[in-house]
C-alpha cells in the first residue's frame, strides 16, 4: 500500500476533510439561517409560518429530484417549469371541462409528463442533440401548449376533495405536498442507490464510453432520466393546480432555475457523475427557508433575487475550489 | 556541411524512468535527418526537449553552435526551432490566416489588426510552400492534408531553422503524402534542416539523408541512409535481448476447436479482415499506430459500425450490432485507454468492478443485492492483487497497474469466453506487466481465448501463439507463435511484403 492511499484512507475520517463536503456546508448554511430568521422574526418558528415553508419546498423539491437525475447524467432540463404548467392545466380541464374522477385525471397528467420527458430524452439520447437546445424548445413547446389549451385564462372550478393534494394535512398534521415529497424522495433513493440503473445514471456522468463498452445501453438510460424529470414535473403541476385551486398557464416560470439552484446547491456536480440525492434535499430547504425568511423580514423581492443569484454562484465556486484540492 | 544541432549527452529523468540516457548526435545544415526507434524508445522526450516542452535533466543543445536553453515552446520557436505535431494544434474555426498568425497578430498604427498585412504575408508563405488553400475558410473545413500545410506555413512564417515532423503522414492519403514530400524537398532547398520522425521505413529510404536510432533511451547510431537497407534499421530498433517475463507456452493445442471466426470484416477503417481463434488460445495483432488494430475490434465487437461483417461463434453465425450485443455473446474487449474508455475515474473501486454484472448481482425487484456485490468485489481484489485499502478507493487514487487490474476485474466476472486486450500494458510498469501476463496465460490455460493488441514487440512475441501483422488496415500476414521474429513482424508492419 504505497503513502499516497494510506494518506487517503486517514484523510476520510478527518473533520477537515467533513467539511470539504458540499453537503455538510448546504447543511451548516441551513441552520445558520433558520437561527438567524428566528431572532430577527417572530414569525419564523411558528407552526402555520414552517407548515408553509413545507408546502412551497415540496413543489421545487420535487423538481428538483428529477433533476438530480438528469444532471448526474452531465444533462440539464430546462423546460420543468413549463411541463409543470402544462400538465396541471390539462389535468384541470379533465376535471373540470370533461368531469373526469381526480385520479383518473391525475394519472393521465403524470403520463403526459412522462411522455414530454421522454420527448426530451429521445432527442438528447438518439439524436445528439445539446440537452440544453432541446429541453429549450420543449420549454417553449408546453409553455406555449398550456396557452393554447386555456386560452391564456386560469381554469377554476376543481372539485373541493381535490384540494385536499395541495393543502390538506394528512392526519391533520402533515401538508399533503410534504408527503408526496418524502414518498418521491424515497423511491428517488432507492432507484439511484439499489437499482443498476442508479449506478449507470452516475457512472454516465463519470464517463458514457466506458458505460457504453461495459454492455449498458446508455442511450436508455439517458432517456430514462428526463422521463423521471418530466414525471416529477407533472407531479409539482398536481400539486400547484391543487394549491392554487385552479389550472394556471402561466404557473411555474423561472422554476427550473430554483431546481437547477437546489440540486447544485445540494453538492451535485453540474458536470455530471456526482452527488447525492440528500444533497438536493438540503438544497432546496434552504432556498425555501432563504426566502421565506427574507420574505419575513420584509426584504424586497428584487434584493431577493440578487442574493440568490450570489449564493448559487457561491457554492458552485466552493465545490470547483474543492475539486481542485 | 557544418552542424545546424548538436545533441550533446542529452539525459531526461521522470520521477522512476530515464527516459534518455545520455544522447548525442549531430544534425546537419540542410539535411533531412530521419529519427527512429520503437514506441518508448525516447524518440518523442527527445523531440518535446527540443521543441521546447521539456528541459534536459543534463546535457547540452547546440544550435549554430551556440549553447542554447528553451524553456517553453516559443522561445524555441524564436530561436529557430518548430516542431508539427500528429496532432495539429489549429485552431478550428478560425481561417488558415488567423491561424497562421495566432499569437504574433500583426497590428497598425491604429492599434487594431491589420487583416491586409497578415493575408499578404500568409499568402507569400504559400505560394513558397506551392499550396493553393483558401485563405476564407475556418481550417476545420480543411482537408487533414492541407491543415498540415497551414501548420506547416505556421512555423516557416517565423524563419524556421529546423523543422521537426512527428509521424508527418500518419493521415494522409497516397496523393497527399507525395505532395508533402515535394514540399520537403522544397524546404530542404530553401535550407531548413529537417527531422523525420517515422515508422514508416519506406519513407525515411525515400526522404532522409541520414538517419539516427534510439532504444530505450539510448542512442544506438547515426548512418547515412544509402548505406542501409530496411533490415539494417529494423536490427538497430529492436536488437535487443529480451528479459523473459513471459509465461511458457503450451504445445499442441493447434488441434484446438475453433471458437470465433471471423469470415469477413469491412468498414471505413479496415478492409478485408479475416481470422480465427481457438479455444484456449492467445492470438497476438501487431502493427503501428494507426495500422487498424484497435478498429478491427471495435468493429468487431459493435462499439463502431462496420459495412460488412460476417461472424460465427462455435460455428453458429451471430449478429452483433452494439457491445451489449457481443457481451452476450461471450464478447468482452478491454480497452486501450484506462482512463477515457475502461474506468469511470470518479467512482469507486466497487462500482466500477460490478457496472457489467449489476443486472446479475440484483434479484428482488431489481435491487442490487449489496451483499453479493461485496462478496463478488472482495474476491476480485484478493484474486488480482488490487493493492488498495477498500473496494471504496476511487479508481482515480490508484497506480496505473491497479487501474488495469480493476479493468480486468470488471470483465472476468462476466464470463465471458473471449477476451480482447487493446495494449493490455501500456504505462504500466514491469512488476505489474509479469502479473498481468501470468493472468492472461492462466486464463488461456482454463480454456478462454484471447486477443491481444500491443505495441510492444517483446510482449507480442512473449505472449502470442499466433500474430497477425497489421499495415493500413489489412492483416498483411498471419505467423505461427513458435516462428515469430521482431525482424518479421517489423519487416510486415512496416510495409514489407507490399508489390
Amino acid at each position: 500500500m504505497s503513502q499516497l492511499e494510506l494518506n487517503y484512507q486517514r484523510k476520510t475520517v478527518n473533520v477537515k476533510e467533513m467539511f470539504k463536503n458540499p453537503e455538510m456546508l448546504t447543511l451548516i448554511g441551513f441552520f445558520i439561517l433558520c437561527v438567524f430568521f428566528s431572532i430577527a422574526s417572530e414569525q419564523f418558528l411558528t407552526g402555520n409560518n414552517i407548515s408553509n415553508i413545507i408546502r412551497q419546498v415540496s413543489i421545487n423539491g420535487i423538481l428538483a429530484v428529477g433533476m438530480t437525475f438528469v444532471i448526474l447524467t452531465g444533462g440539464i432540463d430546462l423546460s420543468v417549469g413549463s411541463v409543470m404548467a402544462f400538465t396541471g392545466t390539462i389535468m384541470a380541464g379533465m376535471m373540470i371541462n370533461m368531469g373526469m374522477p381526480p385520479i383518473v385525471a391525475v394519472l393521465l397528467g403524470i403520463l403526459l409528463g412522462a411522455a414530454l420527458g421522454y420527448i426530451n430524452g429521445l432527442f438528447v439520447a438518439h439524436a445528439r442533440i445539446p440537452a440544453i437546445i432541446v429541453t429549450l424548445a420543449m420549454m417553449e413547446v408546453a409553455r406555449g401548449a398550456a396557452l393554447l389549451y386555456t386560452g391564456g385564462y386560469p381554469l377554476s372550478g376543481l372539485p373541493s376533495s381535490y384540494a385536499f393534494i395541495g393543502r390538506g394535512d394528512l392526519f391533520g398534521i402533515i401538508p399533503m405536498p410534504a408527503v408526496i415529497m418524502v414518498l418521491v424522495f424515497i423511491i428517488a433513493y432507492i432507484i439511484l442507490n439499489h437499482l443498476p440503473i442508479g449506478r449507470y445514471i452516475y457512472a454516465i456522468g463519470g464517463n458514457e464510453e466506458a458505460v457504453r463498452l461495459s454492455g449498458v445501453k446508455v442511450k436508455r438510460v439517458k432517456a430514462f432520466v428526463y422521463l423521471v424529470s418530466g414525471v416529477t414535473a407533472a407531479i409539482s403541476g398536481l400539486i400547484m393546480t391543487s394549491r392554487l385551486s385552479s389550472g394556471q398557464p402561466m404557473a411555474g416560470e423561472g422554476y427550473e432555475l430554483d431546481a437547477i439552484a437546489a440540486v447544485v446547491l445540494g453538492g451535485t456536480s453540474i458536470a455530471g457523475g456526482r452527488g447525492h440525492i440528500f444533497g438536493t434535499i438540503l438544497g432546496a430547504l434552504l432556498l425555501g427557508v432563504l426566502s421565506n425568511g427574507l420574505n419575513l423580514m420584509g426584504v424586497s423581492p428584487y434584493v431577493q433575487r440578487v442574493l440568490k443569484g450570489a449564493i448559487i454562484v457561491g457554492a458552485i465556486y466552493y465545490s470547483s475550489v474543492r475539486q481542485k484540492d | 556541411m557544418d552542424n545546424v544541432l548538436e545533441i550533446e549527452n542529452i539525459t531526461k529523468e521522470f520521477p522512476g524512468v530515464k527516459a534518455l540516457k545520455g544522447v548525442s548526435f549531430e544534425v546537419k545544415r540542410g539535411e533531412v535527418h530521419a529519427l527512429v526507434g520503437e514506441n518508448g524508445a525516447g524518440k518523442s522526450t527527445l523531440m518535446k526537449i527540443l521543441s521546447g516542452v521539456y528541459t534536459p535533466t543534463t546535457g547540452k543543445i547546440r544550435l549554430d553552435g551556440k549553447e542554447v536553453i528553451f524553456n517553453d515552446p516559443k522561445q524555441a520557436q524564436q530561436l529557430g526551432v518548430s516542431i508539427i505535431h500528429q496532432e495539429f494544434s489549429l485552431i478550428p474555426y478560425l481561417s488558415s490566416v488567423d491561424n497562421i498568425f495566432l499569437g504574433r497578430e500583426k497590428k497598425g498604427a491604429n492599434r487594431l489588426l491589420d487583416r491586409k498585412k497578415m493575408r499578404k504575408e500568409a499568402e507569400e508563405v504559400l505560394q513558397r510552400l506551392n499550396a493553393n488553400i483558401d485563405l476564407n475558410k475556418p481550417v476545420a473545413h480543411l482537408s487533414v492534408a492541407n491543415q498540415q500545410f497551414i501548420e506547416i506555413a505556421k512555423a516557416i512564417a517565423i524563419d524556421t531553422k529546423v523543422l521537426i515532423f512527428d509521424e508527418p503522414t500518419a493521415s494522409l492519403t497516397g496523393k497527399e503524402i507525395d505532395k508533402l514530400f515535394e514540399l520537403i524537398e522544397k524546404l530542404k532547398a530553401d535550407g531548413v534542416t529537417i527531422i523525420y520522425i517515422s515508422h514508416h521505413l519506406d519513407e525515411i529510404l525515400h526522404m532522409c539523408d541520414r538517419m539516427t536510432c534510439l532504444r530505450d533511451g539510448e542512442w544506438v547510431g547515426t548512418r547515412e541512409v544509402k548505406d542501409v537497407s530496411k533490415q539494417d534499421i529494423v536490427k538497430m530498433m529492436v536488437g535487443r535481448e529480451i528479459v523473459n517475463v513471459f509465461p511458457e507456452k503450451p504445445t499442441g493445442n493447434g488441434k484446438a476447436e475453433i471458437l470465433l471466426d471471423v469470415k469477413r470484416l469491412h468498414n471505413k477503417s479496415v478492409a478485408d479482415i479475416q481470422f480465427s481463434l481457438k479455444k484456449g488460445e492467445i492470438i497476438g495483432i501487431a502493427g503501428l499506430v494507426g495500422s487498424g488494430r484497435t478498429e478491427t475490434v471495435r468493429a468487431l465487437i459493435g462499439a463502431d459500425p462496420a459495412q460488412e461483417k460476417d461472424v460465427y461463434i462455435n460455428g453458429q453465425k451471430v449478429d452483433i450490432k452494439n457491445p451489449t450485443d457481443a457481451l452476450s455473446h461471450g464478447i468482452a474487449l478491454i480497452p486501450e485507454s484506462r482512463k477515457t474508455q475502461g474506468l469511470v475515474l470518479n467512482m469507486t473501486i466497487k462500482n466500477n468492478i460490478s457496472l457489467p454484472i449489476l443486472k446479475d448481482l440484483s434479484s428482488f425487484l431489481g435491487l442490487i443485492n449489496k451483499k453479493k456485490e461485496d462478496g463478488v468485489i472482495e474476491k476480485s481484489i484478493q484474486d488480482l492483487l488490487i493493492k488498495t485499502p477498500s473496494s471504496q478507493q476511487l479508481v482515480k487514487n490508484l497506480s496505473g497497474g491497479n487501474q488495469q487490474k480493476v479493468v480486468l476485474a470488471k470483465w472476468l466476472n462476466t464470463d465471458c469466453k473471449i477476451l480482447i486486450f487493446d495494449e493490455p500494458t501500456r504505462g504500466i510498469d514491469i512488476g505489474a506487466k509479469e502479473e498481468i501476463y501470468k493472468l492472461m496465460r492462466n486464463l488461456a490455460d482454463k480454456g478462454l481465448s484471447i486477443i491481444m493488441i500491443s505495441s510492444e514487440l517483446p510482449e507480442i512475441l512473449g505472449m502470442s501463439d499466433r500474430v497477425l501483422v497489421m499495415h493500413k488496415g489489412r492483416i498483411k500476414a498471419e505467423i505461427n507463435g513458435t516462428e515469430t521474429t521482431s525482424e518479421k513482424v517489423m519487416y510486415y508492419a512496416t510495409g514489407g511484403g507490399d508489390v
